[in-house]
């Protein structure tokens, strides 16, 4: 029987990790080349089009090494962003080594530190890559010299390899067989196989991507996820290899999947324990966890009469993703829609698109909010995600909210930008290390709500794409919390209040105004915009009425053209939400959420 | 069912104005002769989904350049391959340059009965701004040599918004073009057009623009204007003295009677479907001279498509929207409402007929109930 190696690949977003993973399967020839295409392993448009993978997943590899051994290499595909790390740390559970890539271009990154400290916690043995040898801008002293210095590794090491070109790939298999160990556990003891990924097959149900840690499965047992306590008769197991294989068993080490009738992910969830209905394992394995929502916001359909079809779409959706949870919810401005918690911003993104995407989906998303707690004068504690719920100020003794600590690692010339945007998203205890010559490593306390409040983009754009960004959690703190409202025209637009601290409401309430103004096409009439705490107007913009809207002459019988120009518009206008007389476009609420480039 | 129009698109100029973005060229007069035979060709070729036709209109480009042989030989090429009732309105677009005593006489004769005169503006700044081939004296001269020739129904093109241009200059050249008595009278707002020359200008901060509140002034002051001489304002750029002045072809346009556009970039409407030909005058040509047909591509309107066509179209007119039509909108007497109260719309004959200052922002209505 082949030898199992059981392996996953980390990296910072765009070090080449899909690359490398394409690489890799084409080298086993499981896909004939004709059948290959570019980032095989991000299954979704949404994946390839932003190169970030979301859902992790595993793929079977058959691979000879040089000696003449017969392997099967099960690389597991882990997500690159801060909002899934407690999936990834679910599949590096599932493995017995890591790839670390480094880029030759761009050296040590945040997520690359991240990435090699949840190794570490799971006793990995590391393997640090070189990628992208092949680029003339490539320093491999440099990236060898963080190694050593920034994660403490031997650089001297590690492999060099181009995953666009291919070079290095076959040094890197041999050692991947060499130094990776083999999977340990007992094929007699009682079956405990970790789920670390679950998706939803419209035919066949959940399908669970597991390692088996010990014992073994095939169809026809009776399994059960011990979060779940439910039993459900296996009807296949077997392997991926970009299409599912089936095999007749899996057995302790074995990376593959079982799919069992699941009617939806929420029972298989990720990082839980499936064992023998009849000969139970003992104890679970380590670290299942209920993934709990740290961003809120609410979904609106933009056509009001689309809330059937949300609810529909959302109860599809969630067959493929337990991490989103929601509630109804209702908003004057925007009718009959959903309160839902995310695991962070990048995941309330995608959820957003998945939903526009696949199921067609128009939809307004309300600011995202985080888990404000309230003291209240009569000693009750209150925790608040919506604005709508924000208590009356009068009653409040005092208010709490998430810190997060902040990691930025960047090129020291960036230095004065980025004190200066944490300082304006009120960062405390400021930390600064210098891992490397010309790079540092800055750390700050944030308020969790400023930093989902467009954080990363902007960190982005001031460090033109080379500062990293990676956080963890903190505990609460007080802050003075006032609720800000928007007005149009002199209605409340439940839908773009927010809760902000005092010192930052006015700097957001101007921001909201002005991308109001932007993106709110002129009316018929003039409309004032203002931002409001309480009955206090903090800021105002007005936005001119239009004196003239046609077009002077109707060209020589193009009668189609302007009717097709009245077609977009009336497409356009299913994105739009009527407020009072005024017509916001579905763009004005997401605009919000953003600030100008120039702040 | 109403009598078709026919458009025969001339793509000939001898020069380009910066502000046009129509369908013509400056060097390829030499393929006249060639164009007027594949006019006929296709006359002939698209004779069958149209009944008989009660208008005759050549526009362009510079339908007034082209020699009167070639002229008199197409106008009668299209009487003999189509069927044309007894009554015909039959226009020819000219500009001042290219109206002489002699050559309006040659029209007359060829029966053509009505002229629209790019006259422009009567004042010598504007029609340099507008890289005009004529002085505003020519103009002049133009509409006394066509009335000399007995054109009675003769239609005045003007443009207004120009940059530099005030209402007092503006009301100048529209006194002028009174002076003459035309039966029709269009002005157009200048708009800057995509990928023109204005358009570059415009962008590269040379020319700039009158604003929306100078634009609407413009506008009203043309209405009120007209209105006192006697003029229907009944589209938004057009006005008729009295009814039996308006142009007759044009009304097809906006009233859904089927029309055949001949010649490059024209349009046709039969009634049912909508085409149109490829744009350029070497494609079109060949398309004709290989045996068949210039049409750059065919459509169909659904219902609902009509519905957005007549919306598009009717609040440009004094015609207005029949409430039937607006009916399909959900919240529409809401809507009305709205429009009526703020004095956009008025409703009579069971019609929704845009006021001055609703033609103004016509296409807002459109948008309003689409």
């Amino acid at each position: 029987m082949a030898e199992r190696r059981n392996f996953s690949i980390i990296a910072h977003i765009d070090h080449g990790k899909s690359t490398l993973a394409d690489r890799l399967i084409q080298h086993s020839g499981i896909i004939a080349d004709r059948n290959f295409r570019d980032q095989i392993l991000d299954g979704l448009d949404l994946e390839r089009e932003r190169g970030i993978t979301i859902k992790s997943q595993s793929i079977n590899l058959p691979y000879t090494s040089k000696d003449g051994r017969e392997f099967e290499l099960n690389l597991i595909d882990t997500p690159g962003h801060v909002d899934f790390t407690y999936e990834v740390s679910r599949a590096l559970a599932s493995c017995e080594g890591v790839l670390l890539l480094v880029d030759a271009t761009q050296g040590v990154q945040a997520q690359t530190l991240a990435n090699l400290y949840l190794a570490m916690e799971h006793d990995l043995e590391i393997i640090p890559v070189i990628n992208k040898i092949d680029l003339p801008s490539a320093d491999i002293d440099m990236a060898r010299m963080q190694i050593e210095r920034d994660l403490g590794l031997d650089g001297a090491n590690a492999l060099l390899v181009s995953g666009k070109q291919g070079t290095g790939v076959e040094e890197l298999l041999e050692a991947i067989v060499e130094r990776i160990p083999p999977p340990t556990g007992e094929v007699g003891d009682p079956l405990q196989a970790l789920i670390f990924d679950a998706h939803y097959d419209a035919f066949r149900g959940a399908v669970a991507a597991v390692r088996l840690f010990s014992g073994e499965i095939k169809a026809g047992d009776l399994m059960r996820p011990m979060a779940i306590g439910k039993a459900y008769k296996v009807e296949e197991v077997g392997v991926f290899r970009i299409v599912r294989e089936p095999r007749p068993i899996l057995r302790a080490g074995d990376v593959g999947y079982i799919i069992a009738g699941i009617k939806s992910v929420a029972d298989t969830r990720v990082g839980d324990t499936i064992t023998m209905d009849n000969n139970p394992a003992p104890i679970a394995l380590h670290g299942f966890r209920e993934s709990k929502p740290v961003v809120f916001s609410s979904l609106y359909p933009v056509a009001s009469d689309d809330y059937e079809n949300l609810a529909d779409s959302l109860e599809r959706y969630k067959l493929n993703d337990a991490s989103l949870v929601y509630t109804k919810d209702s908003s004057a401005a925007l009718g009959q829609g959903f309160r839902c918690g995310f695991l962070g911003l990048l995941h309330l993104e995608i959820v957003q698109e998945r939903l526009e995407r696949e199921f067609d989906q128009s939809l307004i998303l309300t600011a995202p909010s985080v888990i404000y707690k309230f003291t209240m004068e009569d000693g009750r504690a209150l925790e608040v995600d919506n604005p709508a719920h924000y208590p009356d100020p009068a009653a409040i003794r005092g208010g709490e909210e998430p810190y997060i600590r902040a990691s930025i690692l960047t090129p020291d010339r960036y230095m004065g930008a980025i004190m200066k945007l944490c300082l304006e998203r009120r960062g405390v205890n400021s930390e600064i290390a210098y891992p490397s010559p010309g790079r540092m490593d800055i750390k700050f306390d944030l308020p969790l709500a400023e930093v989902i409040f467009d954080f990363y983009d902007r960190l982005k754009s001031i460090t033109q794409g080379y500062g990293s960004f990676d956080y963890e959690m903190l505990e609460y703190r007080k802050g003075d919390l006032v609720k800000l409202d928007i007005l149009v025209n002199g209605e409340k637009v439940d839908a773009l209040s927010m809760i902000v601290h005092k010192d930052r409401a006015r700097a957001r309430a101007l921001n909201a105004c002005e991308r109001l103004k932007e993106e709110i096409p002129r009316q018929q009439y003039k409309v004032a915009i203002q931002g409001a705490i309480g009955g206090t107007i903090i800021a105002r913009e007005t936005i001119t009425a239009f004196r003239k809207d046609v077009t002077a002459k109707c060209y020589g019988g193009d009668i189609s053209r302007k009717r097709k120009l009245l077609e977009k518009q009336k497409a356009g206008k299913k994105r739009m939400k009527m407020v009072g007389d005024i017509e916001i476009p579905q763009s004005a609420f997401i605009a919000v959420l953003k600030t100008s480039d120039d702040e | 069912m109403a009598d078709s129009g026919l458009y025969v698109h001339v793509p000939f100029c001898a020069s380009k104005c910066p502000y046009c973005a129509f369908a013509s060229c400056t060097r390829l007069g030499h393929l006249a002769p060639a164009w007027r035979d594949a006019v006929l060709a296709e006359a002939r070729r698209r004779a069958g989904s149209f009944g008989t036709f009660d208008t005759l209109y050549l526009g362009g480009g510079t339908p007034g350049l082209l020699d009167d042989d070639l002229l008199a030989s197409l106008v009668t090429g299209l009487r003999r391959a189509l069927p044309f009732a007894r009554d015909v309105e039959s226009t020819i677009e000219a500009n001042p340059a290219d109206v002489t005593r002699d050559r309006a006489s040659a029209w007359r004769a060829m029966g053509l009965d009505r002229v629209s005169l790019g006259v422009q503006s009567f004042d010598d700044d504007d029609l340099r701004f507008l890289g005009r081939r004529h002085a505003a004296s020519q103009a002049a001269a133009a509409l006394q040599a066509l009335r000399g020739a007995g054109f009675t129904n003769v239609g005045i093109d003007l443009i207004y918004g120009l940059p530099g241009q005030t209402l007092a200059t503006w009301r100048d050249t529209l006194d002028r073009a009174l002076s003459f008595g035309p039966a029709h009278l269009s002005c157009y707002g200048l708009t800057v057009e995509p990928r023109t020359p204005l358009a570059r200008s415009v962008h590269a901060g040379r020319v700039v623009m009158p604003d929306e509140s100078r634009f609407e002034a413009f506008f009203l002051e043309t209405s009120r204007r007209l209105a006192a001489s006697g003029y229907v304002h009944y589209e938004v750029s057009n006005f008729a003295l009295g009814p039996r002045s308006a142009s007759r072809h044009n009304d097809k346009y906006w009233h859904h009677v089927p029309y055949l556009g001949l010649g490059p970039s024209a349009h046709s409407f039969d009634g049912a479907r909508r085409w149109w030909n490829v744009r350029g005058v070497e494609p079109w040509l060949r398309r004709l001279g290989q045996g068949g047909l210039p049409t750059a591509a065919t459509e169909r309107p659904t219902a609902e498509q009509h519905r957005l066509e007549v919306l598009a179209v009717g609040f440009r007119t004094s015609s207005g929207v029949g409430l039937p039509i607006l009916r399909a909108t959900p919240g529409w007497q809401a809507i009305l409402d709205a429009q009526v109260a703020d004095g956009r719309l008025e409703v009579a004959d069971g019609r929704a007929v845009p006021t001055v200052r609703g033609l103004l922002v016509a296409d807002a209505l459109a948008r309003a109930f689409a």
